[in-house]
């Protein structure tokens, strides 16, 4: 049967589609963020000399790389506001879900990146006076990047998929632009098609960028 | 103050495992002191413990005059902050058995990140104090290669420079030249030997009964965690008083001993 592509209207709505790609930069970016910074912490803590922080780690992992995303995105977005009294907005409900849950993610990547550092390294920085965050700063995980950086890159590209499950609680991100749009022009095979393909546009640039990195740290012996 | 390290009673355990069993070992400025036992007799335990590396489990050091952590309510045992020991490990050099350069920066950039991140020093003051110790062990012209081009031997001096640039007030070695191949052996112990002579204080385990008796002021021989026997390297390693000191050198294949031949020096 013969469908007659139009994506002429997407250019009329300019604006809403900016609006919808520049939330999901903006989930995106600080998801990725806030899941490393989550990530770095809690594979320190699963690091630990302390059985207590060891065990802290553990746990923070196992919880929430456990719960489907989605299940995590409307628990924080509908059950928080009874609990709490307060109601979050669809942006915080999706970056604090998505963030736990890539942090946790993240803080494996992490851990077995730290773990594949000689020990050796960590000795000689201690040796020079270091303290432990000039050692893992300076030292430790430059070295850990190599190993780190293509499951990172996965992961990241993992979490820009993922943005796309808050149009579920009304987040403005492409989907949800796509779904108004594809309601209101009665155009879904055009609207999707969109989405899919600025998905793969950009999951490209990081896997480019990701290519570059790799190839930068690969550079000497 | 001339005495730069003064050690007290030190004990280690792991575990069950009493490892030092009460070393006592004083040290002066410019002395250089080399340490033997077999392996197990607590050789590494007892440098890693003069940086701190391994938390002594009883005992006191002093460096350079002043006591190293505070006391607890149990005789003997210490307590230890976290910004006292990253600074005196500052003041302690140590090279490792593994040289344990750090991959990823380069040769002078190994010299260079102590001083810039821990002395405050700029990029180009650092640079120059690198360059200084990289020629003090003969390997300035690598400074801005990557440590996997080295030699191993390169790459143990290179760790030396690292530890030097800090400015320690004594340099520990821990069998430095035990990971390299035969040949590349005498480089690195060559710029130990310069090194003691320009008067670095120095505290060496090495299985080099070579460089024990011509560069050594004084030999120590550790036995089940205990100094068993100690004194000049004429007396340690020619005229042994204890037994197992005797039977530790003979199974040493690897030593001749160099010039003075020990007849002559048993007449002196
Ligand atoms: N971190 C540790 N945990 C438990 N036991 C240890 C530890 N470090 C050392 N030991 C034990 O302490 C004893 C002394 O070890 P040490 O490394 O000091 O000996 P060494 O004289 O340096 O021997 P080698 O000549 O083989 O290097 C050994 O029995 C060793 O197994
Ligand atoms: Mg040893």
């Amino acid at each position: 049967m013969g469908h007659e592509w139009d994506f002429a209207f997407l250019l009329g709505q300019r604006d809403f589609i900016l609006r919808g790609i520049l939330g999901t930069f903006g989930l995106a970016i600080t998801c990725v963020l806030a899941g490393m910074a989550l990530g770095l912490v809690f594979a320190a803590a699963r690091l630990s000399r302390f059985a207590a922080l060891r065990l802290l780690g553990t746990c923070y992992v196992e919880f929430f790389r456990n719960i489907p995303v989605l299940v995590q995105i409307l628990w924080c977005y509908f059950a928080i506001p009874i609990i709490t009294g307060a109601q979050p907005g669809p942006f915080a409900a999706a970056a604090t879900a998505v963030s736990l849950y890539a942090g946790a993610y993240m803080t494996e990547i992490f851990r077995s990146g730290i773990q594949s550092v000689e020990k050796g390294q960590w000795e000689a920085a201690r040796a020079i006076g270091f303290g432990y965050l000039a050692q893992m700063r300076y030292v430790v995980l430059p070295q850990a990047m190599r190993s780190i950086t293509p499951p990172l890159t996965n992961q990241v590209m993992e979490v820009v998929k993922t943005t796309a499950i808050a149009s579920t609680i009304a987040y403005g991100e492409v989907l949800y632009s796509a779904k108004v749009l594809s309601d209101q022009e009665f155009r879904p095979i055009e609207s999707y098609t969109a989405v899919g393909v600025f998905f793969i546009v950009v999951l490209a640039l990081v896997s480019a960028a990701s290519s570059l990195l790799e190839r930068r740290l690969r550079r000497h012996g | 103050m001339d005495e730069v390290l003064r050690v007290e009673n030190l004990h280690k355990r792991f575990g069950l495992l009493h490892v030092l069993r009460g070393i006592d070992l004083s040290v002066h400025k410019g002395e250089t002191i080399v340490i033997l036992g077999a392996s197990g007799s607590g050789k590494s335990t007892l440098l890693r413990c003069l940086n701190f590396l391994e938390m002594p489990s009883e005992g006191r050091i002093t460096i350079e005059g002043r006591l190293v952590g505070r006391e607890t309510g149990t005789p003997g045992v210490m307590s230890y902050g976290t910004r006292e020991l990253n600074a005196l490990r500052a003041r302690v050099g140590m090279v490792f058995q593994q040289f344990n350069l750090f991959p990823h920066m380069t040769v002078e950039g190994n010299v260079m990140i102590g001083p810039m991140k821990l002395r405050g020093m700029t990029e180009e003051t650092a640079r120059t104090l690198a360059h200084d110790n990289l020629r003090r062990v003969g390997i300035l012209e690598k400074a801005r290669e990557y440590p996997a081009r080295l030699s191993g031997g390169q790459q143990q001096r290179v760790a030396i420079a690292r530890a030097l640039a800090m400015e320690p007030t004594m340099m520990l070695f821990d069998e430095a030249t035990s990971a390299l191949d035969p040949e590349l052996v005498g480089e690195v112990l060559l710029s130990m030997r310069r090194l003691s002579e320009e008067g670095m204080t120095m505290l060496v385990v090495t299985h080099e009964l070579g460089f024990a008796y011509n560069v050594a002021d004084r030999v120590i021989f550790l036995e089940g965690g205990m100094v068993h026997e100690e004194g000049t390297p004429q007396e340690v390693l020619q005229n042994p008083k204890q037994e197992r000191t005797r039977e530790f050198l003979r199974s040493h294949t690897l030593f001749r001993l160099p010039d003075p031949a020990p007849e002559a020096a048993g007449h002196s």
